[in-house]
């Protein structure tokens, strides 16, 4: 076995989430798991990641949501990395910002309005998880602080 | 997290699973040899992601099955450097905090990445943070279960191929009980505000 490319590209929590749950739905439908003893490797991770990505804010976002993140960062200028980071993260509070600055002078790079504007952009257009607090519409999250399950 | 690698590998298909698709035969062949296992400088492999590009396939002299070539990616687990992840706590040792992702579990924060001051609590083996305000000292405990955020700066590949019967003459066979060593290890860190015990930062 050769490997050609070892990063070829960058994926994104939900695209993982969407070709594990799409590869789910495939298997069962085609019926009895007669591999199932060389399938258990399979099953087995794309249960446990699964059950891991379900867990954060990814869930929520579907490929529409994801373009629109992308063009309304493009006027802040972060780096792929960056934007990944926000992406799967969904922070909520400056702090969480600056720890997801993979440059060195983050301090410099971002003013605080330039930070609330990235804090606004994130929490408005990326649905919150579960467990966010609801901000402005009460009816996106279930209850407050419940801890993730 | 997630990063897709472009490989190339020879699948062997019997000939009893001929009926079937070979694409469909060449993709179960795939996640059976890949998913859930390390591959050596690249990352755990979780499943397949498209088969990019199928040669020939050529039946040998005295094998029934077919061996096709394969260009293909797959979706690999392997976060970059300085990379923030969110995990539960598995345990603590002396050697310092076991994080686990679920899928993944092999990620220790030694104690100097700890927040500092921070102390191992032999009783409850137990990581304490020290946290010293105006009002005096608040020991946050960094329990089991607890969910943590935590900064990846090192990865360290072992190569966990078996050796030679040569080296097994040297030492006796009582002691021969082989270290399970992980070949895929992440060294995470929480020095930095932000990080740690999500209930930390909550406010």
């Amino acid at each position: 076995m050769e490997v050609k490319d070892a990063n070829s590209a960058l994926l994104s929590n939900y695209e993982v989430f969407q070709l594990l749950t799409d590869l789910k739905e495939q298997r069962k439908e085609s019926g009895k798991n007669k591999h199932s003893s060389g399938q258990q490797n399979l099953n087995t991770i794309t249960y446990e990641t699964l059950k891991y990505i379900s867990k954060t804010p990814c869930r929520h976002q579907s490929p529409e949501i994801v373009r629109e993140f992308l063009t309304a960062m493009k006027s802040h200028k972060l780096t792929k990395a960056e934007k990944l980071q926000l992406l799967n993260h969904r922070p909520m509070t400056a702090v969480e910002i600056q720890l997801l600055q993979m440059v060195e002078e983050s301090e410099e790079r971002l003013t605080e309005e330039q930070i609330e504007a990235l804090l606004h952009t994130v929490t408005s257009i990326l649905p919150a998880g579960p467990e966010a607090e609801p901000k402005r519409n009460p009816d996106a999250a279930t209850g407050d602080d419940e801890d993730a399950a | 997290m997630f990063v897709l690698v472009e490989m190339v590998d020879t699948v062997r298909i019997p000939p009893w699973q001929f009926e079937r698709k070979l694409n469909d035969s060449i993709a179960e062949e795939l996640n059976k040899k890949l998913a859930n296992k390390v591959v050596y400088n690249v990352g755990l492999c979780i499943c397949l992601f498209d088969i990019t590009k199928l040669e020939d396939a050529y039946v040998f002299p005295g094998d029934g099955a077919s061996h096709t070539k394969v260009h293909f990616r797959y979706v690999v687990f392997h976060p970059f450097l300085d990379e923030i992840l969110i995990g539960k706590i598995k345990g603590c040792s002396p050697e310092g905090v076991h994080v686990s992702l679920g899928f993944f579990d092999d990620i220790l924060i030694p104690p100097e990445s700890l927040q500092q001051p921070a102390k191992f609590d032999e009783a409850e083996q137990v990581w304490v943070w020290e946290y010293e305000t105006e009002e005096g000292a608040h020991d946050l405990y960094m329990d089991t279960g607890e969910e943590i955020r935590f900064r990846v700066v090192d990865e360290s590949f072992v190569d966990t191929s078996p050796t030679g019967p040569s080296s097994a003459e040297a030492t006796s066979s009582s002691e021969e009980l082989p270290k399970k060593e992980a070949p895929y290890t992440l060294v995470g860190s929480i020095s930095e505000p932000g990080l740690g015990l999500l209930s930390w930062w909550t406010s």
